[in-house]
């Protein structure tokens, strides 16, 4: 890719400190452990990408850094201060904003609506709504983005569904969001409306956010991401850097490595003719 | 959606401006005026005693008394949740402060504030346990609604020793607290009712309150979706539980209508049946039931449309027992206008 080069270049520019590191980070709900001593950094102008099949505690990990859930051991910290979250505010609070794979947008809501929701502009002594200023802005930071929702009371639920991801990315950005954790954006999307996220979240990097990218694909993982994490049952399978791995190696890794090669044998020994068909993996 | 990230334009030739028509349909209270003004007509129409000017204040009574509490029952169903025990608890309010002032002999305002407190705090333990359980509001609200009403009748039985609170009507503040609630004037020859007057004001606020307040936008977030609301930092259990207490105030004041305009006295049985009336006027106003969509005034015309109906009734000469079953046609028929006309709306 051309853009390995810019990659290494804001590597060497972003600061030392990380924005959000976990170390060692846990989480147990009774006597399940769902995430085991789970290590990243995410640092300003950097995606970094987690990996992980169903399960694999992807979600967890995000519900951590977002401020769903609080984690049981190891440590947390964002601007080098060690944090517990006990609410969503408190993490955007401190500058990380989360899009959730189902949204977090009200879909009978209009978009101005949404795009404000929890941030609302008001004016005067009564506090009333400031709604031309709101959709004034909305507009312009959408376009900003290269979104075009010609009608601003439209419902939300009425968008595309690269739309909404685009509304939610946008209203993290002009919400002064340092971090963006985004959950599986492209998950439901086609591919067309997959690449318009992909760029949305390099523009995001571009202006200096730290991503966490959340995916089960490495296509299009690999196609953004400068630091790669692979989850599998709770544990840091795999944590890499881009220059250290082949979009090849992240598929293998992504899609079980070893354990791939041993279900492959397998059904050769099973069905001889109809094996690897789909080395990858692929769900969706 | 690949051709519009090249081009960043402000506008997008591929949708047209919706004509003014268009979006007045698609106002959630849209079908709700078109309803009012057919059944107006008909009873324009079909009976006389409708068309004296002298009748409109006892319709718009009669509209007021329900239109009140569907006030906050809109907002708490916009807010995706429901209330049984809103109409018991009108009637628990009014006894409340009839029971306690005259127990104690004290003032009549003493009564009132009490009933206040106890009004608010009755929403304020539904929202909470609602919040605290994650369990449905039908079931909570229910619970309270059995709780309030048994309530009710026991601890006037025990009090007063009939299934009436003892009259107040010649203690201290009556008077004033009679004006406040339950006095009336006269406006152009037509008696009009204070509450009329204080319905009016009520649906004022709230609606500005819903659409151009943050808290508004609150209330429309937490009932489209609680955990979307959630994740942007809205504060859903506490706007949930400060609509309940809403309708608890609201119910304080349907209550000390009640009690004054009784002349101080409050039947214990009474209430029972009313939640349903404030659900109708609400739904019939345009609320979805399950929350995210809906007006305060839509639920004001919904009121209207049930004041309307219960005297177009009667001065049509037919025989009051047809009214519910009036009323039930009438829900049915202006959820199904609802749905019609919102979909037409949305397909221009």
């Amino acid at each position: 890719m051309s853009t390995t080069q810019s990659f290494a270049d804001e590597a060497a520019t972003s600061p030392n400190t990380p924005i959000v590191l976990l170390e060692e980070v846990g989480k147990s709900y009774g006597n399940v452990h769902a995430l085991r001593g789970v290590s990243l950094s995410v640092r300003q102008g950097e995606i970094t990408c987690v990996l992980g099949d169903n399960g694999a505690g992807k979600s967890t990990l995000i519900k951590i850094v977002a401020g769903l859930h609080d984690y049981t051991s190891g440590r947390m910290s964002v601007n080098g201060e060690e944090r517990h979250f006990s609410s969503p505010r408190e993490s955007l609070d401190s500058g990380i904003a989360t899009v959730y794979q189902d949204l977090a947008l009200a879909p009978l809501m209009s978009v101005w609506r949404n795009f404000f929701l929890g941030n609302e502009l008001t004016k005067g002594p009564f506090k009333q709504l400031d709604v031309a200023a709101m959709k004034r802005i909305a507009q312009e930071e959408l376009t900003k983005m290269g979104i075009s929702i010609p009608n601003l009371e439209q419902p939300v639920g009425k968008l595309s569904g690269g739309q909404k991801q685009c509304v939610a990315i946008a209203r993290a950005i002009h919400f002064g969001a340092k971090v963006l954790i985004l959950d599986e954006p492209t998950a439901a999307l086609g591919v067309n409306q997959s690449g318009v996220v992909l760029k949305y979240i390099v523009k995001a990097r571009d202006a200096g956010i730290g991503v966490i990218f959340i995916t089960h694909n490495p296509h299009h993982a690999y196609l953004v991401g400068n630091h790669f994490v692979v989850l599998k049952l709770g544990r840091v399978a795999l944590d890499t850097h881009r220059a250290d791995i082949t979009l090849e190696q992240l598929t293998t890794e992504m899609a079980g490595g070893s354990e791939l090669e041993a279900l492959s044998h397998e059904l050769r020994d099973l069905a001889p003719g109809a094996q690897d068909e789909n080395p990858a993996g692929e769900k969706e | 959606m690949a051709s519009t990230i090249t081009s960043p334009a402000t506008a997008d030739d591929r949708v047209a401006a919706r004509s003014v028509g268009a979006r007045l349909l698609s106002r959630p209270e849209i079908g709700s005026l078109v309803g009012a003004a057919v059944i107006l007509v008909f009873f324009l129409i079909a009976a006389p005693p409708f068309r004296d000017i002298n009748n409109t204040g006892t319709i718009l009574y009669g509209a007021a008394l329900i239109g009140v509490m569907a006030v906050p029952v809109a907002l708490l169903m916009i807010g995706g949740e429901f209330d049984l025990s809103a109409g018991v608890a009108v009637t628990t309010s009014g006894l409340t402060a009839g029971i306690f002032a005259y127990q104690l002999s004290l003032n009549v305002w003493a009564g009132i504030l009490l009933a206040l407190v106890v009004s608010v705090a009755v929403g304020a333990f539904n929202g909470w346990l609602l919040m605290r359980t994650g369990l449905p509001s039908f079931l909570v609200t229910l619970g309270t609604f059995f709780i309030l009403q048994g309530v009710n009748l026991a601890v006037t039985r025990l009090t007063s020793g009939a299934v009436a609170s003892n009259s107040i009507s010649d203690m201290d503040g009556f008077g004033a607290a009679k004006a406040v609630f339950a006095s009336e004037f006269k406006l152009g020859g037509i008696t009009i009712k204070i509450i009329i007057v204080w319905w009016i004001l009520f649906v004022a606020i709230a609606a500005w309150v819903l659409l151009k307040t943050q808290i508004g936008n609150w209330i429309f977030a937490v009932g489209g979706d609680a955990a979307a609301a959630r994740a942007v930092g809205v504060p859903v259990k506490k706007v949930k539980i400060g609509l309940f207490m809403t309708v608890g105030f609201f119910a304080w004041f349907t209550g000390m209508q009640l009690l004054f305009v009784q002349n101080g006295v409050v039947q214990s049985g009474e209430g029972v049946g009313k939640e349903f009336l404030y659900i109708i006027a609400a739904v019939v106003g345009g609320c979805l039931l399950t929350g995210g969509y809906g007006s305060v005034v839509g639920g004001a015309v919904g009121a209207l449309i049930f004041g309307m109906v219960q005297l177009g009734v009667v001065y049509a000469g037919w025989n009051a027992d047809w009214f519910k079953a009036f009323l039930g046609v009438m829900l049915l028929l202006a959820t199904i206008v609802n749905l019609v006309v919102r979909s037409k709306a949305e397909a221009r």
